[in-house]
């Protein structure tokens, strides 16, 4: 079993796309378990990677029996097990929470949602177990595919948004095929592990430069880095409902690994950071966006396109972390794509529960919802607390690390910047808690009758917002025993 | 110098047919020529790899003769089947875009970004 843990954790997804969408469309009531029971399977098998890694060190497998490097490999560390860990788990508590959303946006044809969904799983955690440039390229394009047809889905204004994403993300994909072009025939290899023996030798190339230029491109795209973020505000905001909590927790997450695994697998250790300016280009358009992500959430007043500023501003704190280039840095973005799936994943529950709820999108028409929905407004309210980044929570101590990973490098600036984007975040998360709690519901509104949504939906919300509490408290082993051991000296 | 530029000619149709791709991705206001642009940029990517993997005098990697196995006399199979994939993928995504667009047409009867953007979708 173990030395097929890799495989496994794609398989079910993979399979569960085809028999999700053939069963959904004989029995319609079949699509919503079979699906639960693909991501669960995936992520039992990503926790026993997370368990084997930890306890044995990475596993490798060749698919298909053909050896590395001229096969394909499949490779499970302690960063790709624990990325993995997190995606498969969030997206099954999320998905948990979608039905009763889907039944009513989806209309009568489940099973094309949930086969679309378990694709765009197949193709996310693809990225994160691959150890071969191409396979990369190929499940960035299989997410993506799957992506489009998932907000498309929203009709109306979501159809152009959809639209607008796929060209730039394709072109994000194919920039990111030319770069890995310019290694190829630099190198004459694929697969991450080999590349990164060869390169050594012509790291004077300038095609080596260009390559890894064009990569950093093409993953910047589909990370939402400022400023290639303009297709992602539409694109969440559009959407479907249960679509956007789907991938706004993991989806931009998921590209921010690939740039990582860039750093820590295939360029030598500390190419990127002296001999190119991409470390560097990275940091600062990280820190940029950290600030600008979170003024221009401010200034908006729908609450899922304040949710996705926030998710540039987030992922820039990661790209930041990324372009640190040391161990403590990468440690601490690890950190970060965990605590901000989660909250973000709770947020965006907590915001589609009062849509459900009230149909309510606007912050102004939320006003006294803390009275008529108070457990949905308590997963709202302790994520946002974490998101702000206030002890004991997840979100303080990513944030934590991120300073000390700054100030370790001489970087005081690093800590500034996190400092202003949580007080950035605070301005925000306030605006939309005050109206939340402090102003009394208007007569008569949908706010006024509302109550908080069924079982189903809440107990997802809650189990994430508590788990930023506890992944809080638990961050010291999280980080000493997974993290640092994970992304090596 | 010139031989030089000359001799590489492959690499610089790649430049100028990634310059006409974004040219109609991004400028362009009708959807069909974005998707025009976006197959052209792509275009370019599978020229860089098949230029980039030419090899004079070999042949394709079929082992005929028993006794050919210099590997000289072959030229590298893998850059084209990593090419064929992403036509594959290129082919998806423009099943997928145009089914996009046959939607965004029955909604809004015309495919102009801008004119798409100003009036609402009549469904």
């Amino acid at each position: 079993m173990t030395p097929h843990l890799p495989i496994l954790i794609i398989l079910p997804l993979l399979l569960g796309a085809f028999v999700v969408t053939l069963c959904g469309l004989w029995r319609p009531r079949s699509a919503f378990p079979l699906a639960i029971l693909a991501v669960g399977a995936s992520a039992a098998a990503s926790i026993a990677s997370l368990v084997e890694t930890a306890r044995a060190g990475a596993v490798r497998y060749a698919l298909g029996g053909w050896a590395p490097p001229v096969g394909i490999e499949y490779v499970v560390d302690g960063v790709s097990a624990f990325v993995a860990t997190v995606v498969a788990a969030v997206a099954l508590l999320v998905l948990t929470a979608t039905r009763r959303m889907a039944d009513r946006e989806m209309g009568d044809r489940p099973g094309l949602f949930y086969g679309a969904v378990l694709m765009m799983l197949t193709g996310l955690l693809g990225i994160v177990v691959t150890g071969d440039l191409f396979n990369v390229f190929v499940f960035l394009e299989i997410s993506s595919l799957a992506t489009y047809a998932l907000i498309f889905m929203g009709g109306g204004r979501a159809m152009i948004a959809a639209f607008r994403y796929l060209i730039v993300g394709t072109l994000g994909g194919a920039l990111y095929l030319l770069g890995v072009g310019y290694l190829y025939f630099s190198t004459g290899t694929l697969n991450m592990a080999d590349t990164a023996a060869r390169l050594p030798e012509i790291l004077d190339s300038p095609a080596v430069l260009a390559g890894a230029a064009l990569i950093f491109a093409g993953l910047g795209v589909k990370t939402a880095l400022v400023p290639l973020h303009w297709w992602l505000p539409d694109a969440y905001n559009y959407a479907p409902s249960p679509v956007t909590a789907l991938m706004a927790p993991i989806a931009t997450k998921v590209a921010a690994y690939a740039m990582l695994r860039m750093f820590l697998t295939v360029f030598p250790a500390g190419y990127l950071a002296e001999a190119t300016p991409v470390a560097t280009v990275l940091l600062v358009v990280g820190l940029g966006g950290a600030v600008a992500g979170g003024a221009a959430a401010f200034a908006q007043s729908d609450l899922r396109r304040i949710l996705a500023y926030s998710s540039i501003a987030q992922v820039g704190l990661i790209a930041a972390g990324i372009g640190l280039a040391s161990p403590l840095a990468a440690a601490a973005a690890l950190f970060h794509v965990m605590t901000h799936a989660v909250m973000k994943a709770a947020l965006f529950l907590a915001a589609y529960s009062v849509r459900y709820r009230t149909g309510e999108v606007d912050i102004d028409r939320m006003a006294g919802l803390g009275r008529a929905m108070p457990w949905t407004m308590l997963a709202f309210t302790v994520a946002a607390v974490s998101m702000v980044g206030v002890p004991p929570t997840a979100g303080f101590f990513s944030k934590l690390y991120l300073a000390q990973a700054g100030l370790a490098e001489g970087l005081w600036g690093v800590a500034l910047v996190v400092l202003v984007s949580g007080l950035l975040t605070a301005a925000y998360m306030v605006r939309i808690l005050e109206r939340v709690y402090l102003r009394d519901a208007p007569d008569g509104g949908s706010a006024a009758e509302a109550a908080d949504p069924p079982a189903d939906m809440l107990a997802p919300a809650l189990v994430l917002a508590s788990a930023t509490l506890v992944l809080g408290l638990a961050n010291v082993p999280i980080v000493t025993r997974l993290l640092v051991p994970a992304v090596g000296p | 110098m010139l031989d030089e530029l000359l001799g590489r000619y492959p690499y610089w149709a790649t430049a100028v047919l990634m310059v006409i791709g974004l040219y109609g991705m991004l400028l362009k206001r009708s959807l069909i020529k974005k998707l025009i642009g976006l197959n052209v940029f792509q275009g370019a990517v599978i020229l860089f790899f098949i230029a980039g993997s030419v090899k004079a005098g070999a042949t394709v990697p079929v082992l005929i003769d028993e006794g050919a196995t210099d590997p000289a006399l072959y030229v590298n199979p893998l850059p084209h089947v990593l090419m064929l994939t992403a036509i594959v993928v290129s082919a998806a995504t423009n099943g997928l875009a145009l089914a996009l667009m046959i939607r965004i047409f029955d909604g809004h009867r015309t495919l102009d970004e801008r004119e798409i953007l100003e009036r609402p979708a009549r469904t």
